[in-house]
């Protein structure tokens, strides 16, 4: 037997301007399994939460239904008042008859009807309602941070200071990432790499930072809270714990011809290599595809001059499976390939280089030792030219939609370290727009275009090419409104920035959902920019979206104080309005499988007592903890096995009922 | 003459009596915060939409809407996030397919197109969803009331 209430709500005149209080409580009272109504001026206030809790106390009401304002307002504050006076939460329904009734109606007999026809509506519903109950979930007192650059590591360490144990799973052999190619960081040009290994430094150092490098995660599976991964730590063929990091090996190594990766190509390194002198950890690696021994079974040489004894040719790639409570993606970008602008002669002409290529020929560990040189001959530059936006802020579908943000800064950085070191070097500038909307950014630029005599140019370049050894370049001055034509040396190419390809491997894993430049999608743009819609997985860095490295930290220090809020719970709640299967009518077909965004749904045989027909069947289970509610599963299931709690099909055919009554 | 002449004032109140049925199904993450948003923007539309909340578009099972009709709607219109913008990833790429084909089964019934409508409005778009639901009463004014499918024990 029903005991339903109604409350209606004035909300002052918000609602009793438009609708007739009394005609609603009088319709209210005549609805099946109404046993009481009440209108009240603030049904929200203390006062009006009371009238719920002693109506509720005094008539035993089943359920209740507040007429009010919209149910993402106030539902939360009746749910918990109605659990106050012992009244399961979740038999309470909210017809909105605010905003969606009157304030949009000005007629009050109109606005009247309408809210008799919601009220009628959400009675309906409550007395299909069932009582629900917040599960729990377990959380598992570790963190996993895909990603070892300034993002992954800034996170790691503040997730560990807080006193929870990290891993960092990186694919390359050191941690660092990009950060620690660069040379100079703009605005207040200090070393990149003088701040930033003590941060590495310390990323090994701490006890509650476990690095896995030269790994990647292969398999994610469980949820927030408890997430399970495999990881697979590649073979180094060198023994992680036994490598003094002494580098002979690279001396003797005869196999010289791998690009050196971490010099963008610019020159080559030996089959046995530690990447750069600060790596973390200071471990070597052998490059399989190069290394003599490995392909041809003759040379060892590296194992012959190894005194630690390190080298280990039969080493095999090992598996960590380890669970943890939050994932943090930190996955980083890349620069996009310039050769996809042929106009530029990027693949054709040496001395046409990106701006990373730049920053590894600036840096005094790079492959010029820090000498400005033409890649082509090794002779010094008088001209250089730069150009903006490669890719960035383009349509055409060459290159990118955005702006990749940085560009303009680090372009100001190289124009400015050039003519600082290099007076006789004349540096061009052609950009679309400066964009520094920076601290002291704006200012930096200036400083570069006034006091470094930097010649910005407004307009792009339509061709580069070369002739007679020096390059030329054919642009347009916007502001002269003229073709130009310049001769220089080199060319620098500001190349747009894109995800890292193992983005999106990885966020499909996790199912978090990216966007088409495959820029991870945060749960809000505005509010919740650090968090996935998925539950448990975090955003640090460039994978959600361009930025520069002040930005890049505090967003990881932003998700890892994310990240320690979800570790320092106990339990977590998880929402009751879930899906769930019925057994009987379940045929174990998959289709509620394949559409679940949340991989929530498995399968297992159960011995089922069918009208007394015992049978072992399929039958599919939701995991209540993974399940978010969204309903796919209910729609798609051919025998109408699967329904929705708190969104049930007898409810919302309830609901419509009762709107076409 | 006369007769004829109360005839037709008869048709014309009823024409003015009738009010349509329009039910419009709001996924809770975006359209129904449009709807709440044009509420609190005071952008009115007809009265005679009645909004259900649903967790996510692709929670509307075509039963529902079946059952709408059969209960005398003379319309049902289903809003949800915008493609890729589904709080749930990928509800409404279900919600679009799935729908296009009710949409033309229903047609080929008998219920004219413009009686369903599948409408992307995100909790931004408080106009929009005015504008949207504007748009839609006119046409279902224009196109009058629903006869085809309808339970006809109810009618009795
Ligand atoms: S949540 Fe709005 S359409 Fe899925």
């Amino acid at each position: 037997m029903h005991k339903i209430g109604v409350f209606v709500c004035w909300c002052g005149s918000n609602i009793a301007a438009t609708v007739d209080i009394d005609r609603v409580v009088a319709e209210a009272k005549v609805q099946p399994g109404v046993v009481f109504a009440k209108d009240y001026q603030y049904m929200c206030s203390e006062a009006g939460q009371n009238i719920i809790k002693d109506a509720i106390k005094e008539y035993g009401l089943t359920g209740i239904v507040v007429c009010s304002c919209s149910p993402r307002m106030h539902e939360a504050t009746f749910r918990k008042a109605a659990s106050q006076a012992g009244l399961n939460p979740f038999m309470v329904e909210i017809a909105n008859i605010r905003e969606h009734c009157s304030w949009i109606h000005k007629d009050k007999e109109e606005g009247t009807e309408k809210a008799c026809v919601l009220m009628r509506a959400a009675v309906a519903k409550v007395t299909l309602n069932t009582p629900l109950k917040a599960g729990e979930s377990k959380v598992v007192k570790r963190a996993l941070v895909i990603g070892g650059g300034i993002a992954g590591i800034q996170t790691a360490l503040d997730i560990a200071d807080a006193g929870f144990p990290v891993d960092i799973v990186e694919k390359n052999a050191t941690i660092g990432g990009r950060m620690a190619q660069l040379d100079k960081t703009f605005p207040t040009l200090d070393c990149s790499s003088c701040i930033l290994t003590p941060k590495m430094v310390e990323a090994k150092s701490n006890e509650n930072i476990r690095l896995i490098t030269y790994a990647e995660v292969e398999e994610v599976s469980g949820f927030v809270g408890s997430f399970k991964a495999k990881i697979r730590k590649k073979a180094r063929y060198v023994k992680e714990d036994v490598c003094t990091g002494c580098g002979v090996c690279m001396s003797k190594c005869p196999s010289k011809k791998g690009l050196n990766e971490f010099n963008m190509g610019l020159n080559n390194r030996p089959a046995i290599y530690i990447p750069f002198a600060q790596a973390i950890p200071n471990v070597a690696v052998i490059d399989s595809t190069q290394c003599i021994k490995l392909n041809t079974g003759k040379c060892g040489l590296c194992e012959k001059v190894c005194t630690a004894k390190a080298i280990d040719y039969t080493q095999q790639d090992e598996f960590i499976e380890e669970e943890y409570g939050a994932i943090v993606m930190a996955t980083g970008f890349r620069p996009i390939d310039a050769s996809k602008f042929d106009e530029y002669s990027y693949s054709t002409c040496k001395d046409v280089v990106t701006s990373l290529e730049l920053e590894r020929i600036m840096n005094a560990a790079g492959p010029t030792g820090g000498v400005l040189l033409r890649p082509s001959d090794g002779k010094h530059p008088h001209s250089i030219v730069f150009i903006q936006c490669v890719g960035s802020r383009d349509v055409s579908g060459r290159g990118k939609p955005y702006c990749s943000k940085i560009c303009c800064m680090y372009t100001a950085k190289h124009a400015m370290l050039i003519r600082d070191k290099y007076p006789d070097v004349e540096v061009h500038v052609f950009y679309i727009d400066v964009r520094t909307p920076g601290k002291n950014f704006d200012e930096f630029y200036r400083r570069a275009a006034e006091q470094y005599d930097v010649d910005y140019i407004k307009g792009q370049v339509g061709k580069v090419w070369e002739e007679d050894g020096h390059l030329v370049v054919r642009g347009v001055d916007l502001i002269a409104n003229e073709q130009i034509i310049l001769n220089t040396d080199m060319v620098v190419l500001a190349t747009a920035i894109e995800p890292d390809p193992t983005a999106r491997k990885v966020a499909n894993m996790l199912t978090a959902s990216i966007d088409t430049n495959d820029f991870i999608t945060e749960a809000h743009p505005k509010l919740r920019p650090v968090e996935s819609p998925t539950a448990g997985i975090f955003l640090s860095g460039v994978c959600q979206g361009p930025k520069d490295i002040p930005e890049t930290v505090s967003q990881a220090g932003a998700a890892a104080s994310k990240v320690i809020g979800l570790l320092c719970k106990d339990k977590l709640t998880t929402n009751p309005c879930v899906a769930h299967s019925d057994e009987l009518l379940c045929n174990g077909c998959s289709c509620c499988e394949k559409v679940c965004p949340y991989g929530a749904i498995s399968y297992d045989t159960h011995l089922i007592n069918d009208h007394g027909v015992k049978e072992t069947r399929r039958v599919a289970l939701v995991n209540e903890a993974l399940c978010q509610g969204c309903g796919a599963c209910t729609v798609v299931c051919p025998s109408g096995a699967m329904d929705l709690k708190g969104f049930s099909n007898k409810q919302i055919m309830a609901e419509v009922e009762a709107i076409c009554l | 003459m006369s007769v004829n002449d109360t005839v037709d004032t008869a048709v014309n109140a009823a024409a003015k009596e009738w009010k349509p049925k329009i039910v419009a199904f709001c996924c809770n993450w975006c359209s129904y915060a449009g709807a709440d948003l044009a509420g609190s923007s005071r952008l009115s539309y007809p009265a005679d939409v009645k909004i259900i909340r649903v967790p996510c578009s692709c929670r509307v099972n075509p039963m529902f809407i079946l059952k709408a009709f059969e209960r005398g709607a003379d319309g049902v219109i289903l809003c949800g996030c915008h493609p890729g913008d589904c709080h749930y990833s990928t509800g409404n790429y279900y919600t679009r397919r799935r729908m296009t084909l009710l949409f033309s089964m229903l047609d080929y019934i008998g219920v004219e197109r413009e009686r369903t409508r599948v409408e992307w409005v995100s909790a931004a778009e408080g106009a929009r969803f005015s504008k949207v639901m504007n748009d839609f009463v006119a046409k279902i004014h224009e196109l009058g009331e629903n006869v085809k499918v309808g339970d006809l024990r109810c009618k009795q």
